[in-house]
């Protein structure tokens, strides 16, 4: 049954409530499909203040297309592509149905449905024929950077296309390093998905496994964890945006050929990984968020944390000032890469990318979990130049924010006394959403379990929300300023590819 | 002056003396599990404890762990610490694939020797200035920041004499990281044969080494080396490779490890293995740990 008639209105009708919802100061947090036997549900996730709400729509069975969401709601316009390489169908009216994730070729094409278990083939090859080539104008060049890349980088294409030095546009190719997550989380005990979750994207371990658990706790009905365990992992997941905050400062730094700078920044995010590892053995923070608390306390004493921290914290802010006066550096920064704050709240840009063009939705604010509803955020960054200067910004202001919080949470560690630190009970069955605040931003997992495994599970990264509007920062920047555009987004490929 | 220049001065040398001096870093490291009582009386079953199917038991109960495919969750330990624990140490590293499986079988050491002198015979040439290129094949994005680790200050891998290039025609070591994403695999082939011989390949990180949890086949061509032991949802091992298990079993996305696309010469185990670890396997590869069994600290 193809899209006709009332299936089709309904779908529309749910689309323009979306776009109304997003109009009146919602923010789309998602979409996503799952496979129901013969049929495929939608289903899209807003955000508000205290609350993330699930909006569901079932297409007729064996539909091949629906009317797309992209058209009303522009920020869909990555999430329909990658429905349509999942599951075959097709988004009627999309702007631009190219695959995303998994290209793959011919009507007959084996996709993988995640939702439906034990459907999927052994293998799918990506058929990179079915990416359309572009036909440019004369006097245009396509500079490919990638999917190997020149450093030591993440596997991913992009496509300058430029007269000579400036880049009025940019193409990304993703599906290089597609890994199937979403279909591997499937079939998973609901203990081991944690595992996977925090293997999705690996610079945000702990945030992920923070998202999942959360679902999980949702899930089992309760959205607190024993106190100290929320504390356990406010501390690691600061942590872990401490290291990601610096190692975008070392990846900047390197880019303006600052040698000193690039080896300090590099000495304290080694700094950091150590403490971390010295938590819990993991230089990630792996291991320690299980579903209902964590998996222990951490393996250094309290005032040894504390005074760790307190270094930590006077070497980083003085190379931090120091790097904020060299006009050299700040020169390149300045204007470079620039996300217009109108861009910014329509797509609902996630993390430092939003607040630096005056978007802040960060969800340990409007939506606190763990300790922090208990330990003192202060005031979001201010920002509004979007530029990669702006968002360098807001990363030494969540820098500052976060040593704040670590030297707190420590603090109401060591007073905390004994009990558990995990919550009674196995979760067998259910649904829910589940959210964290990664070093990217907000990080927002859909979970649906049954009897004690995964049967739906959609980890939907900070990365994947944002990376699509690096097509639109390039206003007037040249080639070389690419490295500094893209080291200021410092998003990761693995969230994005999945 | 610039100020930049105090700064640097800041903190002294901060460069580790590894391998020339021991480092308790390094030595104080927990690595992959490994089997402390092989001979297990009990008749339970161990099997069903690792995720990613590392465990196996022969008929006779004894217990073998691969190190290749451990992720470090630490699940046997926390279950079993009587028959699992911890290794300690940086050398994480094996030149076979069969040399991660522990406990290390006797007769394997005469082949093991004779693998390592034909490595050390290949990259003769290559002891004072070696050139890596490094190639992402499907990974979460940590095992590149351990790598890239190796240029900060403390590790500072340019006293070894140690370059990373952005060429392959200038490389002599290629790094492979993450789970062999079909999508990589002729971009990672054609990095491969882009590299003048002599060339060797190290598979970083337990999703180069095995595939880790994402586990998968290359079509119908099982995962070069010790194919591994699918593991169905309750964790017991499935029967045959994960073409016929389908999922569960491992991703349709990936090949079980980069060793389906390029032949390995270094397997670094770890999730991810931290620098030390794969500066470890980089300089067992090129045959410049003298003396040093390429089969100590982790295993045991």
């Amino acid at each position: 049954m193809t899209a006709a008639g009332s299936p089709a209105d309904s779908v529309t009708a749910e689309w323009n409530m979306i776009a109304r919802e997003v109009a009146a100061g919602r923010r789309f947090a998602g979409l996503m499909g799952t496979q129901q036997g013969d049929a495929v549900l939608l289903s899209a996730h807003l955000t508000g203040p205290g609350e993330v709400t699930t909006h569901d729509v079932v297409l007729p069975a064996d539909a091949s297309s629906y009317p797309a969401l992209t058209p009303v709601l522009g920020a869909a316009f990555w999430y329909e592509r990658e429905i349509h390489d999942l599951f075959g169908i097709v988004p009627e009216g999309h702007p631009r149905l190219e695959p995303l994730i998994l290209p793959l070729a011919g009507e007959h094409a084996p996709h993988p449905r995640p939702g439906a278990p034990g459907l999927a083939p052994a293998a799918i090859w990506p058929d990179e024929h079915s990416v359309p080539r572009h036909v440019l104008g004369p006097g245009l060049f396509t500079i490919p950077h990638g999917p190997v890349r020149s450093g030591v980088m993440e596997s991913i294409e992009y496509l300058v296309e430029t007269p000579g030095e400036d880049i009025p546009h940019l193409n990304m190719r993703l599906f290089y390093k597609h890994r199937g997550i979403e279909k591997r989380l499937e079939q998973l005990t609901v203990g081991d998905g944690v595992l996977l979750a925090e293997r999705t994207e690996g610079v945000a371990s702990v945030a992920h496994a923070l998202a999942y658990a959360h679902a999980v706790e949702q899930i089992g009905g309760t959205s607190e964890v024993p106190w100290r365990a929320g504390l356990v992992r406010v501390l690691h997941a600061e942590l872990e945006r401490l290291a990601a905050h610096v190692d975008a400062a070392t990846r900047l730094a390197d880019a303006a050929g600052l040698a000193v700078a690039t080896a300090r920044f590099g000495l304290h995010k080694e700094r950091v990984a150590r403490l971390v590892g010295r938590m819990c053995g993991s230089r990630f923070g792996r291991g320690v968020v299980v579903p209902g608390g964590v998996s222990g306390m951490p393996m250094v004493s309290g005032s040894d944390f504390l005074a760790e921290i307190s270094r930590m914290e006077r070497a980083v802010t003085a190379d931090a000032r120091v790097l904020m006066g060299t006009a050299s550096f700040l020169d390149r920064l300045r204007g470079t890469g620039p996300l217009r704050p109108e861009r910014a709240r329509e797509h609902g840009a996630l993390g430092p990318i939003g607040k630096a063009s005056g978007f802040s939705d960060d969800a340990r604010g409007t939506r606190p979990y763990d300790a922090y509803p208990g330990l003192g955020l202060g005031d979001p960054p201010e920002h509004r130049a979007g530029d990669a200067l702006a968002r360098l910004r807001v990363r030494w202001d969540e820098v500052r924010q976060s040593f704040h919080l670590l030297r707190q949470a420590a603090d109401e560690l060591s007073g905390a006394g004994e009990g558990p630190l995990r919550l009674p009970g196995e979760v067998s069955s259910g649904r829910a959403a589940g959210w964290a605040e990664a070093p990217q931003g907000e990080v927002l997992y859909d979970l649906r379990i049954e009897d004690g495994r995964i049967t739906r599970c959609r980890p939907r990264s900070a990365s994947f929300h944002n990376l699509v509007l690096f097509h639109e920062v390039f206003a007037g920047d040249i080639l070389t300023d690419f490295p500094f555009i893209e080291a200021s987004f410092g998003l990761s490929v693995a969230g994005v590819a999945l | 002056m610039s100020p930049w220049v105090l700064r640097g001065l800041r903190d002294g040398v901060v460069t580790t003396r590894w391998p020339a001096r021991p480092d308790p870093y390094a030595e104080g490291w927990r690595g992959p599990a490994v089997v402390l009582d092989a001979r297990s009386d009990r008749v339970a079953n161990l099997v069903s404890l690792c995720p990613t199917g590392s465990i196996s038991q022969g008929s006779d109960g004894e217990v073998t762990l691969d190190q290749g495919c451990c992720i470090l969750c630490g699940r046997c330990v926390q279950e079993r610490p009587d028959v699992f624990g911890w290794s300690r140490g940086a050398a994480a590293a094996a030149l076979s694939r069969t040399g991660l499986v522990v406990p290390e079988i006797g007769e394997t050491d005469q082949g093991l020797a004779a693998v390592r002198a034909a490595l050390a015979a290949r990259t003769a040439a290559l002891r004072r200035s070696v050139h890596l290129r490094h190639v992402d094949a499907g990974s979460d994005g940590a095992e590149e920041q351990e790598i890239a680790a190796l240029l900060n200050p403390v590790y500072d891998i340019h006293r070894l004499g140690i370059f990373f290039t952005a060429s392959p025609r200038h490389a002599d070591v290629l790094l492979v990281t993450g789970a062999g994403a079909h999508g990589m695999a002729e971009p990672l082939r054609r990095t491969y044969a882009g590299m003048p011989d002599p060339k060797i390949v190290i598979a970083i990180g337990t999703d180069a080494v095995s595939g880790g949890l994402l586990g998968g086949n290359a079509e119908d061509t099982a995962a070069d080396g010790t194919p591994r032991q699918p593991v169905s949802g309750d964790g017991a091992p499935a029967g045959g490779t994960s073409a016929s298990a389908g999922i569960p079993g491992g991703s349709y996305a990936t090949s079980g490890g980069v060793g389906a696309v390029v032949p390995v010469d270094v397997w670094i185990p770890g999730s991810p293995p931290p620098p030390f670890a794969i500066l470890h396997g980089l300089l067992a590869g090129l045959g410049r740990l003298p003396g040093r069994q390429e089969s100590e600290g982790a295993r045991r």
